[in-house]
């Protein structure tokens, strides 16, 4: 039985229990608790379902390597699928249930699996279900998705929030083992800026479990005295709960603090993403025990033999009251010890090795225990919990020579250094035949900007299992990468472990030996996703010899522990298959990160409203506060339209039209990019920017340009104006302004780096406000101020000047066929002036109009609209345009791409307006049909729609579009789709539909 | 071949799968082949396949410098979808779709084809327009989608925020056959049935040099030796200019870092595919209960296979914003694939410089989907020497013409 020991572990706190519940059912802990022994310290040793075929399934390890142990955390807005127990500390009022069954964690329906085991062996899916066809997408996909995943959906939006921290330091240190806090301390010590994390809430790892000797105190006495040293220095900084998760290019370094896991009543967010930039890394991420493979080694009451110390030491549990120990090393006899120190029984240690195990094996034997050499399990018996073992040969095929009852295995089969973070980056491993495992290859470590290492790994991370061995390479490693980010001080003496002498281990991929299939297929690899020793063996007689094919054939590692416990004895296993040696197999690739990390963590503060940055004009206040209708466009919102009380959307902007024609209109014009460019060959940039000249334009006018990308395309345009000599402003599109920005600096910095110019997006430094329609100069002569008559300030013309006392720079152009000025004032004067041009123009009708009645009246006009008219596959040429391509430069950007033969084809799709028979308003997006089917029998099309509206001004449907040899087709009558398979007919008309002869906007 | 089925599966049960024969031979090179595709990727390994099905040729090998489907093809999130703006393009992914919908029964191996449907969200006017524009253009390209509205895209996937304070859910392309498949299955499958014509797939087989004589190739040098062929299909995706570089000629084409990542495995929570190219990334539930997450390409051309974090937080930051409810789940692994982009984003499947050489490249972060049908193609045009109609809009010489086949007019986001 699984229970609390009278022992008191070092990690709790029995003067605080802490009540908890699991699966409906109140269970007690104590701080300092892990669910997991919480919940083995109740006897609970089933928590879980496997994946593929239902198997009962306890805690196997007692870290962040646990493949089983997963529950359903918390509720509503605060629940959470797939929580690890070993890793989730105990909080008052946790409440847990368990995954992946039904009905329930004791009857499952879908362990039915077991039995069909042996027709469901690695791969299966894919050699069943083809046939008959329809019965995949009905029955069986519908079946196989509803078996698959474990925690169950989160329903509600996330309660909590989450956090991103940045920072730079000289040297990271990730684990807090005794070879992470020797490295840190080393380092501090020669003022290096350290940061040293560990991702559990207790320092000092494995060492305090065992507790040997470091500088002639306890480890634990030893890690106290060193945290008293770090604290004390000014230039570190530790952390707890943080671990580090990935470790990527040119020192950036991922971790993840868990701030509010373990006390979700406390305030703030709930985890901080760390982005780390590390001149250089040590990685003392320490060891995990490999499981053995034995047949039922997945029963619950199967543990690690490390895993089983632990519980007992740091949490005072007892797994089972009696506990078979299984190995190959030297190390499980500390389980062995620790165990019979506190009262539990160990009947026996089945020592695979022929010869056993050195001191720690006498050790054991001093205390009565028994130690069986060269002895094995054969298998496990029991169901829902261990019962016993049958002990058989290990050289042998399993014949059973003895059975013992027991409640508990403890196994070993050596440990593998935790190289995930040092391969992240490129770090290469090395196979060690002598210790079995796979190290870092020191010689090909992951290198930074500069070619130089950037991270070291340290203590048994590097392969160190001894602790004298790991504790130096911690100090070595600190004070190396120290070094390597500039700082050294005086060594000081190398902290001093000492370790008891061990025998060296014996391989043992497969327990027995000579394991049979009916054992083979009984001994799990990967304990999560079911992949046994036979579905590895079967890959590899399928050809699926590459370790990736066999991984991706079996799906083993590929769990939410991602191998941490399979993957070594799956390779091997594999290797074993192929006879082959290990090192030939070689890893998987290791990604992050290290363990699963929360989308919240890594969205961190930007969602709902920060999720990007809102971007709001001087007068955005306004629109809020007069039933503006915002569409986004970027990151700006802009008012749609202005919606008053009675009216619909499409009402609203009639009324906006039919105003802006008659009376007087006013449009927030803010958004619009100016980028002002500057310099002695500011002239000559942007004759090569824009299609037609611009050196040429005299101080105080304006001139409309296109610009296109060097494939000839239209991406830009807008309205320049000559500000003085060697200074120009252009107007780009609201989308446009810091694209084309960031497109003139690109050409600047890269290609003509020895131009003089300068350019500076002002976007945001005006606000600007169109004052749009017949009245609208009479309103700003109501407002006084500067000469705004045509005679001082014809059409394409710009001046400065105040207009009602505001300083303001007013341009003399139109997007809407009217009379209009485009009137620019400091942004901190937007909205004074708006509201001010509101109250002069109230007695002419004035009214605010947005974004669709703008598309509207420039649509009535037959100007074009970057994005509607162009795509990225139409040049200037096609919309007509020719008029404003300069035949007398040299070059522009786009210029030699637009002689290529296709862009010259005279069949090229060209601008039109268009107009439906009956006046209603062409689709969106609606196509041109033509006569025939091409070769890959679609229907050929002769045009397309590009913008159509209704027009208000005309009471009907009018559009624009491209259409084969338009221009030379007016009045003919082309059909257009109207969607639902039938068509539309629509006649070729001249695009302008409104003040055909422009009088109207040069008055 | 033995036949894949429930009754193969019920024999071997009872024989502990002894029976079970390797799904592909192992191969070493002969000394010439009628043609040699270099690259077993799906397309590679799709054109070998077609080559022997469709045109007889099947004294073909594939030379892979890796394992076969290592690539993107076993990197990739698996979106099938064909409702593509531009004739060419929607005239080879619906191939490509149609072909799938039986690739399982043709290939004798399950290769989990999934037509849930795919939706890509419209959130702003502008790409209402856009979608509708691809709309009307699909019903007239055979294409089956639909433009729907907000309360549809809720139905169809009720864990979508469709009305999220930046960017609201007006409304989706919906294209109800497409969907997913396993995409080591495609692998796997091709390259079964290219074994049972005959064809050799030689695997850790680099080929480090092409040979040509008069204008022609004439066979390739390899990490296994010199091989030789009458004809040569490169089909190497992100290693394309590698390739062309020793056959002697240059491609518009860049290699850039693709990313992407998985959850922790879940119940069935959803149903569809959804792209959202506003917000700029897209997800899906694979059929053993993970997220299926991606986004845009990283910024600057490399090699590596692993990217940046900040694209992984980009696109996870979008799909929090858009799913709310996965803020909770936990990433479980990310990584990066090399993908070839060409200058209008779309393929290439061309005759070379080189006679007798063809290519077949430039599907950037989007051929996964078209596996059949560009297999289908190029062999076509690798049988033929001149390109049937599928492909010959993609030659290579479009780009000196400026006769682009821009899909980036449909989507930001082309998976
Ligand atoms: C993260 C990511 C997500 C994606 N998502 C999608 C998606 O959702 N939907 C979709 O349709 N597409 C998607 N794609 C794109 C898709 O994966 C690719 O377009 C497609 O798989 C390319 O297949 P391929 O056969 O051309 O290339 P690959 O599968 O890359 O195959 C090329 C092969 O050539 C081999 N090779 C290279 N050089 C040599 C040499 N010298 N000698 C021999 N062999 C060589 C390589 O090792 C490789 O195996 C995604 C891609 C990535 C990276």
């Amino acid at each position: 039985m699984s229970t609390r020991l009278s022992t008191a572990g070092r990690l709790i706190d029995t003067a605080k229990p802490i009540k908890f519940s699991f699966n409906g059912k109140t269970l007690q802990g104590y701080a300092g608790d892990t669910l997991a022994s919480a919940l083995l310290a109740n006897d609970q040793l089933l928590v879980g379902r496997s994946f593929k075929y239902h198997r009962p399934r306890g805690v196997v390890a007692a870290g962040a390597e646990e493949p089983n142990g997963l529950v359903n955390l918390g509720s509503n807005g605060t629940f959470e699928p797939n929580q690890r127990i070993t890793t989730t500390e105990l909080f008052d009022g946790l409440s847990a249930t368990s995954q992946n069954h039904w009905p329930s964690l004791e009857f499952d329906v879908g362990s039915i699996n077991t039995h069909l085991a042996r027709f469901l062996p690695a791969g299966f899916y894919y050699k069943m279900f083809i046939h008959p066809r329809p019965l995949w997408k009905h029955v069986y996909e519908p079946f196989i998705r509803q078996s698959a995943g474990l925690g169950k959906a989160p329903k509600d939006r996330d309660a909590d929030t989450y956090e991103h921290f940045n920072c730079t330091v000289d040297v990271l240190v990730i684990g807090g083992g005794i070879a992470g806090l020797a490295a840190a301390a080393e380092a501090g010590r020669t003022g290096a800026r350290v940061l040293l994390i560990e991702q559990t809430a207790a320092w000092g790892g494995r060492a305090v479990v065992d507790q040997p000797t470091i500088d002639g105190q306890t480890a634990a006495d030893w890690v106290t005295t060193t945290l008293a040293g770090l604290a004390a220095m000014e230039n570190v900084d530790i952390r707890t709960r943080t671990m580090g998760a990935g470790v990527y290019d040119h020192g950036y370094v991922l971790a993840y603090e868990r701030l509010r896991d373990h006390a979700p009543k406390a305030s703030g967010p709930r985890h901080r993403l760390w982005r780390i930039r590390a001149r250089q890394i040590v990685t003392a991420t320490g060891a995990i025990e490999r499981p053995l493979s034995f047949a039922g080694n997945d029963l619950p009451g199967v543990l690690l033999a490390s895993a089983v110390r632990d519980y007992a030491v740091n949490f005072g549990v007892g797994i089972g009251d009696r506990t078979v120990i299984a190995t190959n090393n030297d190390d499980a006899y500390r389980t062995a010890l620790a165990l019979h120190d506190a009262g539990l029984q160990v009947p026996v240690i089945l020592d695979a090795r022929a010869k056993g195990g050195g001191e720690l094996a006498d050790q054991a034997r001093a205390k009565g225990i028994r130690v069986e050499n060269g002895k094995a399990i054969a298998s496990v018996k029991g169901g829902k919990r261990v019962t016993g073992v049958s002990v058989c040969l290990q050289a042998g095929q399993g014949a059973v020579l003895e059975e013992i009852s027991c409640d508990c295995v403890a196994m070993s089969g050596g440990w593998s250094p935790v190289v995930h973070l040092w391969s992240h980056c490129g770090g290469k491993l090395t196979w060690d035949e002598a210790q079995a495992m796979f190290r870092p290859n020191n010689d090909r470590p992951p290198t930074g900007a500069d070619g130089e290492a950037m991270v070291i790994a340290a203590g048994t991370a590097n392969g160190h299992l001894y602790t004298a061995e790991a504790i130096a390479d911690g100090w070595s490693a600190g004070r190396a990468a120290a070094h390597a980010a500039g700082f050294t001080a005086k060594p000081e003496a190398i902290p001093d472990g000492s370790d008891v002498p061990e025998l060296p281990l014996t391989p043992v991929w497969m327990m027995p030996q000579g394991a049979g299939y009916d054992l083979r297929s009984k001994s799990w690899l990967d304990f999560q996703n079911d992949v046994k020793v036979s579905d590895v063996q079967l890959a590899a007689q399928e050809g699926f010899e590459s370790v990736e094919h066999a991984k991706r054939y079996t799906t083993l590692g590929m769990a939410t522990d991602q191998g941490k416990l399979s993957n070594i004895n799956g390779l091997a296993t594999l290797s074993g298959a192929l006879n082959i040696p290990i090192p030939s197999v070689g890893t998987t690739t290791f990604r992050p990160p290290y363990t699963p990390i929360s989308m919240g963590a890594i969205a961190g503060v930007a969602r709902d409203d920060l999720f990007q940055p809102i971007r709001k004009t001087p007068i955005s206040g306004w629109h809020e506060s007069n039933r503006a209708d915002f569409e986004p466009v970027g990151q700006w919102r802009r008012p749609y339209a202005f919606v008053h009380k009675g009216e619909s959307v499409h009402d609203a902007v009639k009324r906006e039209v039919t105003n802006t024609r008659t009376n007087v209109g006013l449009l927030d014009a803010s958004t619009l990019g100016k980028i002002l460019v500057k310099g002695p060959d500011a002239g000559r940039f942007l004759d090569m920017l824009y299609t037609n000249m611009m050196s040429n334009l005299a101080v105080g006018k304006c001139r409309y340009g296109l610009m296109c990308s060097e494939n000839g395309f239209l991406m830009d345009d807008g309205v320049v104006a000559r500000i003085d000599d060697d200074t120009w402003l252009c107007h780009t599109t609201t989308g446009g302004a810091d694209r084309i920005h960031a497109w003139m600096e690109d050409w600047l910095q890269c290609e003509w780096w020895d131009w003089k110019v300068y350019t500076a997006n002002l976007t945001e430094q005006f606000a600007q406000i169109a004052v749009v329609g017949p009245k609208a100069r009479q309103v700003l002569e109501k407002m006084g101020g500067m000469d705004v008559s045509k005679e001082a300030l014809p059409f394409m013309q710009w001046a400065d000047g105040t207009i009602g006392g505001f300083d303001a720079r007013v341009f003399r152009i139109s997007f809407s066929g009217e009379l209009s000025y485009e009137i620019a004032v400091p942004a901190s004067q937007g909205r004074a002036f708006w509201d001010a041009l509101l109250s002069a123009g109230a007695e002419f009708g004035m009214m605010p109009y947005g974004t669709e009645c703008l598309h509207v009246l420039r649509a009535e006009k037959g100007f074009i609209m970057i994005g509607d008219e162009t795509d990225g596959t139409v040049i200037p040429q096609d919309l007509n345009l020719g008029w404003a391509i300069s035949k007398k430069k040299d070059d522009y950007l786009g210029k030699r791409a637009q002689e290529r033969s296709h862009m010259a084809d005279p069949n090229r799709w060209k601008l039109v307006g268009l107009e439906t028979l009956d006046g209603s308003v062409i689709p969106d997006g609606a196509y041109a049909v033509a006569e025939g089917m091409n070769p890959n029998g679609q229907r050929n099309t002769q045009g397309r729609v590009t913008s159509t509206y209704f027009s208000p001004t005309l009471g009907k449907g009018i559009a624009m579009g491209l259409v084969l040899h338009g221009p030379d087709r007016m009045g003919e009558v082309i059909e257009m789709t109207k969607g639902d398979g039938t068509y539309i007919k629509a006649r070729i008309v001249d695009q302008v539909f409104y003040d055909k002869a422009g009088e109207k906007q040069d008055v | 071949m033995k036949r894949y089925s429930v009754f193969a599966i019920a024999r071997e049960a009872m024989r502990q799968h002894t029976g079970w024969d390797r799904a592909w031979a192992k191969a070493t090179p002969k000394k010439k082949y009628d043609a040699i595709i270099v690259g077993a990727g799906g397309h590679g390994l799709a054109t070998a396949y077609y080559l022997g099905k469709n045109h007889g040729i099947r004294n073909v090998a594939i030379l892979e410098k890796g394992w076969l489907g290592g690539g993107n093809t076993g990197r990739n999130t698996t979106i099938i979808r064909s409702n593509y703006l531009q004739d060419p393009s929607a005239a080879i992914y619906e191939k490509a779709r149609s072909l799938y919908e039986t690739l399982s029964q043709d290939l004798n191996y399950n290769v989990m084809f999934s037509p849930r449907g795919v939706m890509m969200l419209a959130q702003t006017q502008h790409e209402i327009r856009g979608y509708q524009r691809t709309a009307h253009a699909n019903s007239l390209q055979g294409v089956t989608t639909e433009f729907i509205g907000p309360h549809k895209v809720k139905e169809l996937c009720p864990i979508i925020n469709i009305d999220g304070p930046r960017y609201p859910v007006l409304g989706a392309l919906w294209q109800s056959r497409g969907g997913t498949a396993r995409h080591d299955a495609v692998a796997w499958g091709y390259a079964r049935a290219c074994s049972d014509m005959g064809m050799d797939i030689i695997q850790q087989c680099e080929v480090t040099g092409v040979r040509q004589a008069n204008g022609k190739v004439v066979g390739v040098d390899t990490t296994q030796g010199s091989i030789d062929c009458d004809k040569l299909g490169i089909v190497v995706a992100g290693h394309t200019g590698v390739l062309a570089d020793m056959a002697g000629f240059r491609l518009p084409v860049e290699s850039l870092c693709l990313q992407a990542l998985v959850s922790e495995p879940i119940k069935p929570c959803m149903d569809v595919v959804v792209m959202a190219n506003t917000v700029h990334g897209y997800m899906s539930q694979s059929d053993k209960g993970e997220m299926v997450i991606g986004g845009g390409t990283d910024g600057f051309n490399n090699y590596t296979q692993r990217g940046s974090f900040h694209h992984i937080e980009e696109t996870v930051r979008a799909l929090v914003e858009t799913f709310p409810m996965i803020s909770r789940l936990k990433m479980l692994r990310q990584w990066g694939g090399i993908v070839d982009m060409t200058g209008d984003r779309s393929p290439i499947i061309s005759k070379t410089p080189l006679g007798n050489c063809f290519v077949n490249c430039g599907w950037g972060t989007g051929g996964f989907k078209a596996i059949p049908g560009s297999g289908w193609a190029m062999a076509d045009l690798m049988a033929k020497g001149e390109p049937g109609p599928l492909a010959a809009e993609f030659s290579m010489w479009r780009f000196r013409e400026g006769k682009f086949i821009d899909e980036s007019v449909a989507a930001g986001v082309a998976h």
